[in-house]
């Protein structure tokens, strides 16, 4: 969603899926992905595919569901016909945007489709991304009476003049206030900070971090600002106005994060991810490190089954004209061959805990010793791990995975 | 203005008193090739219309950079008095690399006409053709061109040329190749003070080679003066220097096309075709006789081609080495002068060490190397020859840095040269700090008019390789001029310094300096190399050293963060296409050790200061 479109084929409009994605099928998980792409004001670091108005061409926010439900069904009729096996979601994610922005009852609505189509796996993880200032007891009760099991709070930073520069527009007092709520009513809780905004001193980033920390949720996503070109804040630090953060300021306060998380009970099984505990871990996000199977639906959403990836169309009008004619509403694919999933899969699973094993790495890169006993000497991977064959990024490595990645899979 | 002659001497049959056989010395953009077509278009020979600007110089590179690489002659009618004159116009390179060429197209002449731009006045390098000239006792023409341009000062510049080779001002002719003002005149006076051609024609064939040129379709064309006898087709001919027999096919004269004919005659000028693919066996300089009836004795002045320069030059794409193989095959077969051997380099692959006569000619190579075989190329920094005698009295001929002994050294010789600089007076004093700085002697300065002067110095070559003309044409504003000879050997307190990435020596970075100024290089090159090459996963230690003893030192800092903060919402592709393009970046990556460092760092670092030609090439 972020940027333009990837470059790909067109994708056909009756959604075909070739004979490969069956291939192993069964053994991978079945995700869902929901992009929710309204937002009250738009964040002067954001590029992801949001808009402010509620109304766009003619294309309502409050017909947005049955727009949802409308791909779902034109989903459940292309697995049929690829004759994937039936699935239970694993996993069920509402993204955006802001999900928050639609009423909880379209939230319910669209979950109860997917749960008649589908079915849920047994320990399903359903999330919600909520902005803290819309959510209320009474709309998260009714999400959790629905059966979400989690609820992730764009929290950035508690600093006030750190909000200001990202634009973000919540009352830093509503975060605590809504992960107390979320949590009287059983929901999971996790908060997401973002690093590195022009500006943020290393104590903003402490204080950030204590103020995530006393929340006591189960999990923290910690990332660094990326400022992706053609946003406002693109243009504001190329005419001076913000000053970009330097990449070893960067990797300090990642460290910090890590010191400070982990020192409150927290462990770390993505690059940018920490949880208290395994049974805390998000299996959404992990799916996509992964390359499991997930149907990504909404404008813009991302799509993949069985190496096949695919994006909608990122404008909600002409995402709805498609689905509501029961066509695709994707606008480009692509289906991956082997080296190229192999390589993704070095790409993704380098970043997790777990690590990936270096039997497949060498069955890419038969010349990938010599950098790995280079890793071992610099200390970018576990010795210890390594000779067990396995491939695991210590913290040093971690700040530089994509460098490795590079080098491995050149 | 005399008339187009209406007829053409027969070639073969041509009575010497009716030749005459000139050559144009000029300076690049003084308008030779210019005045050269219009005198082709004034005589007749190529028709106004067909008229190519810059009929004579073929090449595009020729073209483009408006210097003549491979001269050639032309045979042209002009009457005068009522008699039927041919007149062959034998053109010459322009550049100091090629002086060789120069004094054998010369050997051609019994006339020289010395043109001057007349808005520039006279430059070091046409001087040093002059200075041949007058040495093989030419006649010569001093001709002012471009007297069409407002900023011409013909008084000046013709007085400049009255004191360089002696008569009045007035007998300067003042010509405008670009209008045609003048150009009849100079071919009047071509015929009128030009000596015809002087030979024996019973005696057995000498004819000089002055040019050979490789012709995709005919193989090589040999250009060259008859001196004596005759030769005609199907007669077998014989290389004096080497033995070589040959048939010939065809002989002919240009005009401007190749017209074949019945023979060459005393004095006459013309081109040979054997059949044979190499110029290496039709050199410049040799005598070519009959074999039936041999000549005794070859005609004087032939040398081999020396290298002066060497640089190491290299695929940016190691695959591309068979590709540069066939290129240099292939390019030898119309340059004598360039020789080379396969080569290899830590830190560059596989590569050839390439011998040049000198800058020009090392620019022009790689240029034709890029442009007409499509590779792309990193040249090393150019590299003189140096003998060095070791403790143990053992010699070694040094082309490469790399060569250069560890062992106990007793001495190293290195080549020098006499470099003459013209300049306006104003920027003397820039001069002499330029040349003391690259250990230069002045051997002396002169006044050639009023506000002109000459500097002659006393450099080592190796000191001329390295970015001297840059920083001359820089320091005078581009009025400053050069030309430069060798002088032979002389001893010189240098050492070897090597730059060190981690520990690991850098072949490419190697250089042979003055002990006095090893620090200098090692400091400059340690700090260039710390700004090009991107920070590594791990602190990489950057030395300068002469042997074992470090010189110099740098660092640059480990690398902390590089890593992506997620991919949003499964975007999986965009971050592959990332990686995708980051990958292609890689692959211009080559290893010193453990250091990755990239094609463009070596390119930047070797090129001394020349950055738009980094630029370019990185490109």
């Amino acid at each position: 969603m972020a940027g333009p479109h990837p470059i790909a084929d067109p994708a056909p409009s009756d959604g075909f899926l070739p004979v490969q994605v069956l291939d192993g099928a069964s053994t991978r998980s079945f995700h869902a992905y929901l992009h929710i792409p309204f937002c009250r004001v738009r964040c002067g670091y954001c590029d992801f595919n949001t808009y402010t108005s509620t109304e766009l061409r003619g294309e309502k926010q409050s017909d947005f569901a049955a727009r949802m439900l409308s791909e779902i069904a034109f989903s459940v009729k292309v697995q049929q016909q690829a004759q994937l096996p039936a699935r239970p979601l694993a996993s069920v994610f509402f993204g955006g945007g802001t999900p928050t922005q639609l009423p909880a009852e379209d939230l319910v609505s669209i979950l109860g489709q997917l749960e008649r189509s589908f079915g849920f796996a047994a320990g399903c993880e359903i999330t919600t991304e909520a902005n803290p200032d819309d959510v209320s007891k009474e709309y998260l009760e009714k999400l959790a009476r629905a059966g979400f099991t989690r609820v992730s709070i764009g929290m950035q930073s508690s600093v006030p003049s750190v909000l200001a520069t990202l634009e973000r527009t919540h009352n830093p007092v509503n975060v605590a206030t809504a992960v107390a709520l979320a949590k009287s009513v059983g929901l999971q809780t996790s908060v997401d900070l973002i690093y590195g905004a022009p500006g943020e001193t290393m104590d903003d980033w402490v204080a950030s971090l204590e103020s995530a920390i006393e929340l006591e949720t189960d999990h923290v996503s910690a990332y660094s600002l990326i400022v992706e070109p053609g946003t406002k804040m693109a243009r504001q630090i190329k005419s001076g106005l913000l000053t970009e953060q330097d990449p070893d300021e960067l990797a300090d306060k990642y460290e910090l994060a890590e010191a400070m998380l982990s020192a409150a009970g927290f462990e770390w099984y993505e690059v940018s991810n920490w949880s208290r505990g395994e049974g805390a871990r998000s299996v959404h996000n992990l799916a996509y490190w992964r390359g499991n199977d997930w149907w990504g639906y909404g404008p813009g959403a991302h799509s993949h089954i069985g190496g096949v990836r695919w994006w909608n169309a990122k404008h909600p009008s002409t995402y709805a004209q498609k689905v509501t004619q029961g066509e695709s509403p994707a606008v480009g694919r692509e289906t991956l061959d082997q080296k190229t999933r192999l390589e993704e899969r070095i790409l993704l699973e380098l970043r997790i805990a777990d690590g990936i094993s270096i039997e497949t790495i060498k069955a890419l890169n038969p010349d990938a010793n010599r950098w790995i006993s280079q890793y071992i000497a610099t200390e970018l991977i576990d010795a210890a791990s390594a000779l067990r064959g396995h491939l695991v990024l210590t913290l040093k490595g971690r700040l530089l995975a994509d460098s490795m990645v590079r080098q491995l899979l050149t | 203005m005399s008339p187009r002659s209406m007829r053409r001497l027969e070639p073969a049959k041509t009575d010497p008193a009716l030749l005459r056989n000139f050559c144009i010395i000029a300076h690049i953009d003084h308008g030779k090739s210019t005045l050269a077509d219009r005198m082709l278009q004034l005589t007749g020979i190529v028709d106004d219309r067909s008229m190519r600007a810059q009929y004579l110089d073929r090449m595009d590179i020729e073209r483009e950079r408006g210097i003549t690489i491979k001269s050639q002659a032309v045979r042209m009618p002009w009457d005068l008095d009522g008699k039927t004159y041919a007149l062959n116009m034998i053109d010459t390179p322009g550049h100091v690399d090629f002086t060789y060429e120069v004094s054998r197209s010369l050997a051609a002449c019994e006339g020289a006409v010395l043109l001057v731009d007349a808005a520039q006045g006279i430059e070091a390098q046409t001087l040093a053709n002059l200075y041949l000239a007058m040495e093989n006792d030419l006649t010569i023409i001093p001709v002012l061109n471009k007297i069409d341009l407002p900023a011409a000062q013909p008084e000046k510049y013709a007085e400049e040329l009255a004191n360089l080779i002696g008569g009045n001002p007035e007998d300067c002719l003042r010509v405008s190749g670009k209008t045609g003002i003048g150009v009849d005149e100079l071919l009047d006076k071509i015929v009128r003070t030009i000596p015809h051609p002087v030979g024996d024609p019973n005696a057995p064939a000498r004819a000089m080679i002055f040019d050979s040129v490789y012709d995709s379709y005919r193989g090589v064309v040999t250009y060259v003066r008859m001196i004596d006898g005759h030769l005609a087709p199907r007669e077998k001919i014989q290389m004096m220097s080497t033995r070589a027999v040959h048939e010939l096919l065809e002989i002919g004269v240009s005009s401007p096309e190749p017209e074949p004919t019945k023979g060459l005659g005393v004095g006459e000028v013309g081109y040979l075709i054997t059949g044979v693919k190499d110029v290496r066996q039709s050199k410049v300089g040799d005598t070519v006789t009959n074999q039936a009836k041999p000549a005794t004795v070859a005609l004087k002045g032939y040398k081999e081609p020396l290298p002066m320069v060497y640089s190491g030059i290299y695929p940016i794409d190691g695959s591309d080495y068979p590709v540069l193989r066939e290129a240099l095959d292939k390019l030898k077969l119309s340059d004598a002068a360039l020789v080379y051997e396969p080569e290899t380099s830590v830190a560059l692959g596989f590569g050839f060490r390439c011998g040049f006569l000198g800058l020009l000619h090392l620019e022009i190579v790689t240029e034709r190397l890029e442009r007409e075989f499509g590779l792309d190329l990193i040249a090393t920094a150019p590299s003189v020859v140096y003998e060095v005698t070791l403790d143990t009295l053992q010699e070694i001929t040094v082309t490469n840095p790399s060569e250069f002994p560890t062992g106990k050294i007793k001495k190293v010789l290195e080549p020098m040269v006499r470099a003459t600089i013209l300049s306006p007076k104003d920027y003397v004093g820039v001069i002499m700090e330029l040349c003391q700085g690259r250990r230069g002697t002045m051997i002396d300065m002169q006044y050639l008019g009023e506000d002109r002067v000459q500097l002659r110095y006393s450099l080592p070559l190796a000191e001329i390789v390295f970015d001297f003309f840059d920083q001359l044409k820089s320091k005078t504003q581009g009025y400053g001029s050069l030309d430069y000879e060798e002088t032979g050997l002389a001893e010189g307190d240098l050492v070897k310094v090597d730059i060190l990435l981690q520990g690991e020596q850098v072949d490419a970075f190697s250089a042979i300096v003055h002990k006095d100024k090893a620090y200098a290089y090692g400091v400059m090159m340690t700090g260039k190399l710390r700004e090009l090459i991107p920070r590594q996963q791990f602190e990489v230690p950057i030395q300068a050293a002469i042997g074992a003893r470090i010189i110099a030192r740098e660092s640059i800092r480990a690398m902390r963060k590089d890593v992506l903060a997620k991919c949003y919402g499964g975007d999986i592709s965009r971050k592959r296409k990332l990686l995708e393009k980051q990958k292609e970046g890689k692959k211009r990556m080559k290893m010193v050790g453990r250091v990755e460092v990239p094609q463009e760092a070596f390119i930047a670092a070797l090129s001394t200061g020349d950055e738009k030609k980094a630029e370019k090439k990185v490109k």
